[in-house]
């Protein structure tokens, strides 16, 4: 039995507090927790992220709501403080970044397995495969980089081979863009999945722009430079899934929804006590936040929450590994591309973007450069050589 | 307090955790293969066209019109003022850092207490203040030889970023004692090796009394290693006992 979303009340806004201690406090370790819970702590700052600068937006063009905006998203963007903080020092920003990727493969795969709008769901599997391709150049450059093994981020759940090449991936921007669901007949878990998609790649996008130029390596940095590009292609994407024509403060009411079904879904699923309880406490303030504005969107738009919103929570996010479901799809759906708004084979692309990707890699392919000839395996690709080199006598090869 | 840095636990990175789906994962790695034909030299490549292209970390800064006279008289004698001016930027930097990691360690030992043959207060605070008589001596050095003693050189920013997870590590909360003695360590040996190259450098360039400070300074240097390997070593060998035998062994 899901949450009853109208009646559930949360915990009052003016009672949700925090201090510089309790925000920063909690970790998870790196070599103990399981990878879903650093995938759980990602993808929820991703929602957190999309909450404030959503919230920004809609005060920069709505008067009224300025007021009770900002006395929501001081409270999310604590919220996300607290979240984010959760990922420990020792994990390095490529490590992250491994988690990232795996976050997006295993979340949109769970997102593309539930979503009843069959384009929808070709839009996941889509941009999937995409997001998987990109786990294996970073894997690639995190063993030949720092000869470190991946699998200490992924943990065995998530494949580390190529998905459609990053080479192949660049589009012009005119081939990336969606047709949106339509607000009064799409199902309500369409309205959700397209938010926690859109908020999940807009944060990736967010954090290669940072982080990329902090690498000395020079493959590394065009490493970053090309997918961010492709995490742009993403967010605009995605963010065309959402039907435009949604008033602001709809959208508000379903970003506050959206938050208290992704807290939930983390809850069902965490092994971790301490972040079960982070979990907890947060469905709670959700929903003091989503009682706060369905109030306001019932007063303002005179319309019933009940039109918007899902009484019962869809069913939660499934954060478990999706192997059969991502190798099936890469079986058949690799070699598809985007022209307009369709999903087309890739011999049917659009001249603009045969071109656009041509000057792109005109210089070489960083994802190809960074993983030519790359094969994962356990201990990294240097525990072959080692192998193959035998057996060491006196500090020397034989 | 217990949080030694060998318990056993649910540790989940490595593949033996999963057999089932590490399986897989191994299979589909082979089946699938690469994309592009090569191997890791394709980076080395990319790396030595960057290398020939781009410029170097930056400069040193120019001389005092008081050094402007000494960074003459080194030229006739053939030597570059500015690698010695470079070096001694390095050491200052390094020095002032290694008074921080002292004072992180001294927070730690409150914290998880000592062992037996593990660093007391007043050694770690003896270290704490050597450090700082060494930043505050080459600082004079560079003074005296007309340099600007607050500048970061590109020495000192090599090095720094070389060993930046040093400080990381130590401050990190759940690291202990112990495990923060490593930092101090990889810090120790680094600077023994500065300090015997700089008094080199010294001789070499005639600054004949600069080396013999600068000798005096790598004597407590050697002490300073003596000390964290004999901490390390017996911190260590304490934690792999058992039984009675382990009391008092690092937490």
């Amino acid at each position: 039995m899901g949450l009853d979303l109208l009646k559930e009340k949360g915990v009052p806004l003016d009672r949700q507090k925090f201090t510089w201690k309790d925000l920063t406090r909690r970790m998870i370790s790196k070599l103990d927790d399981d990878a879903f819970t650093r995938v759980r702590v990602i993808l929820m700052n991703g929602i957190e992220a999309e909450s404030v600068r959503f919230s920004h937006a809609c005060a920069r063009m709505n008067l009224d709501l300025r007021e009770p905006l900002a006395l929501i998203r001081r409270v999310e963007h604590f919220q996300q403080t607290l979240v984010n903080w959760l990922n420990p020092g020792n994990q390095s920003p490529i490590e992250t970044t491994l988690g990232y990727e795996q976050t997006a493969i295993e979340v949109t795969a769970s997102v593309a397995l539930h979503e009843p709008d069959p384009y929808l769901a070709q839009t996941y599997r889509f941009g999937m495969l995409e997001d998987f391709d990109h786990l294996y150049r970073y894997s690639a450059l995190y063993d030949r980089l720092t000869g470190k093994d991946p699998n200490y981020i992924v943990q065995s759940y998530t494949d580390i081979i190529p998905g459609r090449p990053t080479v192949l991936e660049h589009r012009h921007p005119l081939d990336d863009v969606r047709r949106p669901y339509a607000s009064r007949t799409a199902d309500p878990i369409t309205k959700l999945n397209a938010l926690t998609i859109v908020s999940a790649e807009n944060q990736v996008h967010t954090y290669y722009m940072n982080i990329g130029p902090q690498f000395t390596d020079p493959v590394a940095r065009m490493l970053y430079a090309e997918i961010a590009a492709i995490e742009e292609q993403h967010v605009t994407q995605y963010e065309a899934l959402c039907d435009p024509s949604e008033t602001w403060l709809e959208k508000w009411l379903l970003h506050e929804a959206n938050e208290v079904y992704n807290y939930y879904s983390c809850l069902q699923s965490e092994t971790n006590p301490v972040l079960k309880e982070v979990w907890q406490r947060f469905v709670d303030y959700e929903l003091g936040h989503l009682h706060y504005v369905k109030e306001l969107f019932q007063r303002v738009e005179g319309r019933d929450a009940a039109e918007v919103l899902p009484r019962e929570l869809p069913e939660p996010i499934g954060f478990h590994e999706h192997r059969a479901f991502v190798r099936q799809v890469l079986s058949n759906e690799e070699h598809l591309s985007a022209k307009g708004t369709d999903f087309v084979m890739r011999a049917e692309e659009a001249e603009r973007t045969v071109l656009y990707r041509e000057q792109l890699n005109a210089d070489g392919s960083p994802s190809d450069i960074a993983s030519a000839g790359y094969i994962w395996r356990p201990g990294t690709e240097l525990s072959v050589e080692a192998k193959r080199e035998g057996v060491v006598s006196e500090g020397r090869i034989q | 307090m217990e949080r030694k840095a060998s318990e056993m636990g649910m540790n989940r990175t490595g593949i033996k955790t999963s057999p089932v789906e590490s399986a897989k994962e191994i299979d589909g790695a082979e089946k699938r293969g690469a994309t592009s034909i090569g191997d890791a030299l394709a980076i080395a490549r990319v790396r030595q066209e960057f290398a020939r292209e781009v410029e170097g970390l930056g400069s040193v800064p120019p001389p005092t019109p008081k050094g402007m006279v000494k960074a003459a008289v080194d030229m006739l004698k053939g030597g570059r003022a500015t690698v010695f001016i470079d070096k001694l930027g390095q050491r200052a930097g390094f020095e002032r850092t290694g008074v921080r990691l002292y004072e992180a360690a001294l927070s730690k030992l409150d914290v998880f207490g000592t062992w037996e043959g593990g660093p007391t207060r007043v050694e770690l605070e003896k270290i704490r203040l050597d450090e700082l008589a060494h930043f505050a001596l080459v600082v004079r050095t560079i003074e005296k030889l007309g340099g600007d003693a607050t500048a970061l050189t590109p020495a000192a920013e090599l090095q720094a970023n070389l060993s930046e997870g040093v400080p990381r590590m130590l401050v990190d909360p759940r690291v202990n004692l112990l495990q923060s003695l490593e930092g101090l360590l990889t810090a120790e040996l680094v600077d023994n090796a500065s300090w015997e190259l700089l008094i080199e450098l010294a001789r070499e360039l005639g600054h004949a009394e600069i080396a013999e400070e600068f000798q005096r300074a790598l004597d407590a240097e050697q002490e300073h290693l003596a000390l964290v390997r004999g901490w390390i070593s017996t911190g260590t060998m304490l934690e792999a006992r058992v039984g009675e035998e382990a009391a008092g062994a690092p937490a």
